[in-house]
């Protein structure tokens, strides 16, 4: 079996505040292959966001990693020093955020930002780097990029600043590409070329990509496998086909149930959208036992006590419930 | 780049006017103070038949509308009238007295400049350090200061007890003097130019696209060259203009204290002796002053921040 | 996850300025309210010329002055003049910022333009020389002063006061208010007023440290509280002429004026944490 690309072991991430820990991410463990497109799924607040800043390094105060391991391509990243992580950065992985408008300096011509990637890790000069910059334009499909390497970002769209970030981050070939909601604050329409362009570039370089989405829809899509996240735990991990067609976690199911889908007022008559009832719980209130028993229909007594345990599925994959399906 | 000057100039003057509309108001339609006020410094009484012929030589007792009228263009052209004092033109007694202020400002806030933002950057790089709240304690301190007593305390110790600096004056014009007036001068800026990059470098370290640098692999040191640094000066710069105006005002007292001949010093002797024309004309040139200032920053705005060049 | 969480730690640090500040400045009130008590002598009729120039002992813990008064109970009566100067000024200004303010964003027009017009006018004039031409038509003395001060930083408030009007003109209860008959009086000062109070606090505070600065440097020139009055700014005046015999002469005032103002900027800090965490009143 060759070793994964990047392997997160029963990951912990603390959040401290007002003389009080609390386990903002706890017991996460998941692997991404080389070259594989893997999903992360999970509402707001679930933690997935800070998952991949952990995996950057890239957590601040309150938050820090309180647990587990990293292990990029064998090497565990976890208590790197700050300039080890810093080699890493850019070089093998790379991030994208989720606002393109606010994750570019608005002060610098995104040509030079691109650029500063180059003379960072491949200590070019600064009139290559612009050149290169300008071929990473054409890369992801800006029109005319010998003029758009001067402009700011104010003068660009949403979509257009998102190919920045994807130049920007695939610059010098990175092994892992985390993106976390990269298309969330975009146009519709948008979405999906930017979904396209990024799984391609990825396939065309062997980029593995650790993609982070709300939308269980556009992840499954893109993901060979995928896991869910609820409050903190991964609750399910499945190949993307399994995870649509039979969803073992009820929070999965009712994820699943809450897509609307087409035709269906014509075979079943005029319904209401189906919603998960109840919110998510926020961090410093965590129900005890299974995180999501207060929200499951499905929920008895053990699951208000005890939290439950990985167990493997029969087809590959994972799921944390007593009654899973 | 030409019509953002133009259209900033353009800005300039109605605030101008405005000015010169509320001083000529302030000093004119209450009831007597020009002529009264020669009578009241106290030093002669004029007869009532001299007052009433200097009444009608100054055209006094025409109506508001042509009194202003010839206020402004008299203004316009530089011609600011006689003082009362000196029986000079005032535009003649502020012309020597311009450079002076001017040196005197532009050394207090390039020392506030310097030292202000300097810990600020320190003190935000490094928060919650000592050097963070040193500075942070230095500058309310600072704020709080009654300008001309720091003065005062340091001419004392500086010039008075270990006799390295010349107490007042402006002397040949030289540093030396310039020395202990600007810093009482500057450390009111200084305080809050400090408190306000603070506010700003860790406004802008917290914000997304440093986020981003730092996910490129940039070390810190990188971070704030390439990415903090003009982002941080573009909110520094706003308090550097509007101080600018403040400081024109607290110049007026350290001049004062410092024998300074600028125009502030002029503007209060002509307070004491109620020579109004010099007033009036102190305070157009301190507004003058500020706005001119206020349209440079405005520029270098435009020069460093390209969202708004492309409006 | 884009902001990163509100630091614990900055909630002490608005705490201790509330305190120190605080703390400073009821040492200040104190004073000021218990001089009779508290000093030693009358601090404008105990002239002793044999007493001239001594410098702090025993007796006079702060030294005594060229006429022969002390200084310590100079200061403590100072207190006096100096905060009243304060408060009348702020709650001046308050009134004055105030009430243009909620007029002029509530009934807009050309009384709103008037109005903004105005304050850019306020904000192109330093408030010192603006004073200073206010007290060379008035004339120097404690009333003119006081006027002056009243009329010279309204503009503060009148923007803030301005600006809370405009973005809740629209909102729902007001206009519940219009429909209801309210008159437009009552809606100002009922519905508007006290979401702006928290602001108006932290101004008025600051801007008391200010008009104490002011009142300092005016009586320090001879325009505002003349000898032998004990206002701090004029014990300096006083002193400045004998720095170099009686040093000690120039130091409590200035240390006097020192303290309050950095309590009353404290103090202002703390509470613009505590009651505007949005800063719409920094100084900008």
């Amino acid at each position: 079996m060759t070793t994964p690309l990047l392997r997160v072991d029963d990951m912990r991430i603390a959040l401290a505040g007002d003389g009080v820990t609390h386990n903002a991410v706890e017991g996460v463990s998941f692997e991404i292959g080389r070259g594989e497109a893997f999903g992360l799924v999970g509402e707001s607040g679930c933690g997935k966001s800070i998952t991949a800043l952990a995996v950057m390094g890239l957590l601040r105060r309150p938050l820090s990693m309180a647990g587990g391991r990293i292990v990029l391509e064998g090497q565990e990243i976890q208590n790197a020093s700050a300039a080890e992580m810093r080699r890493l950065r850019g070089k093998r992985i790379a991030m994208i955020f989720q606002e393109p408008m606010t994750a570019l300096n608005p002060l610098s011509p995104v040509g030079r930002q691109i650029a500063e990637m180059f003379v960072l890790h491949e200590g070019m000069g600064w009139n290559e780097a612009m050149d290169r910059a300008e071929d990473a334009l054409r890369q992801v499909r800006v029109p005319s990029p010998e003029r758009r390497i001067r402009d700011y970002p104010h003068q660009l769209s949403g979509g257009m600043r998102q190919r920045v970030m994807i130049a920007i981050a695939l610059a010098c070939g990175p092994d892992l590409l985390v993106a976390d909601e990269p298309t969330t604050a975009l146009d519709v329409t948008v979405q999906a070329e930017i979904i396209d362009l990024m799984a391609e570039l990825c396939a065309a370089k062997g980029t593995a990509i650790l993609m982070i989405s709300h939308d269980l829809g556009l992840v499954a899509n893109m993901c060979r496998r995928v896991a869910v996240m609820y409050a903190g735990r991964i609750v399910e991990a499945q190949v993307s086909e399994a995870i649509f067609a039979h969803p073992t976690h009820p929070y999965t199911q009712g994820l699943v149930d809450s897509l609307p889908r087409l035709g269906e007022r014509a075979r079943r008559g005029r319904q209401r959208l189906r919603e998960i009832s109840g919110v998510v719980p926020s961090i410093a209130a965590y129900p005890g036992g299974c995180r999501f028993n207060p929200r499951c229909p499905a929920s008895t007594g053990i699951c208000r006590e005890v939290a439950p345990d990985v167990t493997a599925l029969p087809e590959g994959g994972l799921v944390r419930c007593y009654h899973h399906a | 780049m030409l019509l953002v000057l133009g259209r900033r100039l353009a800005n300039v003057i109605p605030t101008l006017l405005a000015v010169v509309a509320l001083v000529f108001l302030l000093f004119s339609v209450l009831p007597g103070s020009f002529i009264s006020g020669m009578n009241e410094d106290g030093r002669s009484t004029i007869d009532p038949a001299v007052m009433e012929r200097m009444r009608k030589e100054m055209g006094l007792d025409d109506p508001l509308i042509e009194r202003f009228a010839k206020y402004v263009a008299h203004t316009a052209v530089g011609d600011l009238g006689i003082s009362f004092r000196t029986r000079e033109p005032v535009t003649k007694m502020l012309s020597g007295r311009i450079w002076p202020s001017l040196k005197l400002v532009l050394a207090a806030m390039t020392f506030a400049i310097l030292v202000g933002v300097t810990l600020g950057f320190l003190a935000a790089l490094k928060p919650g350090s000592l050097i963070d709240t040193a500075s942070m304690i230095g500058a309310i301190s600072g704020l709080s200061l009654s300008q001309f007593w720091f003065g005062l305390m340091l001419m004392y110790l500086f010039a008075l007890k270990l006799q390295w600096l010349p107490s007042f004056g402006y002397g040949d014009g030289g540093l030396r003097n310039l020395v202990l007036p600007a810093i009482a001068l500057g450390v009111g800026p200084m305080a809050l130019l400090a408190r306000t990059t603070r506010a700003a470098v860790l406004d802008v370290l917290n914000a997304d696209f440093v986020r981003t640098a730092r996910s490129k692999g940039m070390s810190e040191r990188l971070v704030v060259k390439w990415h903090v640094l003009r982002n941080a000066l573009v909110l520094v710069i706003t308090i550097v203009g509007l101080q600018f105006g403040s400081l024109m005002g607290q110049a007026v007292v350290v001049e004062k204290l410092f024998a300074w001949p600028g125009v502030g010093s002029l503007m209060v002797d002509s307070v004491f002796q109620r020579d109004m024309p010099t007033v009036q004309g102190c305070i157009l040139m301190i507004v003058l002053f500020f706005l001119v200032i206020n349209t440079l920053v405005d520029l270098a705005y435009v020069v460093i921040d390209p969202r708004i060049r492309y409006r | 996850m884009s902001m990163a969480l509100k630091l614990p730690r900055l909630r002490l640090k608005g705490g201790a300025s509330l305190w120190v500040g605080g703390g400073l400045v009821a040492i200040a009130i104190a004073a000021a309210i218990l001089a009779p008590w508290i000093a030693l002598t009358d601090p404008v009729l105990d002239a002793n010329l044999m007493n001239a120039e001594i410098p702090p002992c025993w007796d006079f813990p702060f030294g005594t002055d060229a006429q022969g008064r002390d200084i310590y109970s100079r200061i403590v009566y100072g207190a006096r003049i100096s905060l009243s100067v304060g408060i009348i000024s702020q709650i001046c200004n308050s009134l004055i910022g105030v009430t243009l303010g909620l007029t002029a964003g509530y009934w807009g027009g050309w009384w709103d333009d008037l109005v903004s017009g105005l304050t850019n006018l306020m904000l192109a004039i330093p408030s010192l020389v603006f004073a200073l031409a206010i007290m060379a038509i008035l004339g120097p003395g404690l009333v003119s002063l006081v006027i002056a001060l009243g009329l010279t930083s309204w503009s503060y408030s009148c923007r803030i006061a301005r600006a809370q009007v405009l973005s809740l003109k629209s909102q729902g209860y007001v206009q519940a208010a219009r429909i209801l008959g309210y008159g437009d009086l009552r809606i100002m000062f009922t519905q508007v007023l006290p979401n702006i109070l928290g602001p108006l606090i932290v101004i008025a505070t600051l801007g008391m440290g200010g008009a104490i600065l002011a009142e300092a440097a005016l009586s320090f020139l001879g325009l505002g509280i003349r000898p032998p009055f004990p206002s701090w700014g004029s014990m300096l005046s006083e002193a400045r002429d004998q720095i170099t015999t009686a040093p000690w002469l120039s130091v409590f005032p200035g240390l006097a004026i020192f303290f309050t103002v950095l309590g009353l900027n404290l103090l202002g800090d703390g509470l613009r944490d505590l009651l505007d965490p949005q800063s719409t009143t920094r100084r900008n």
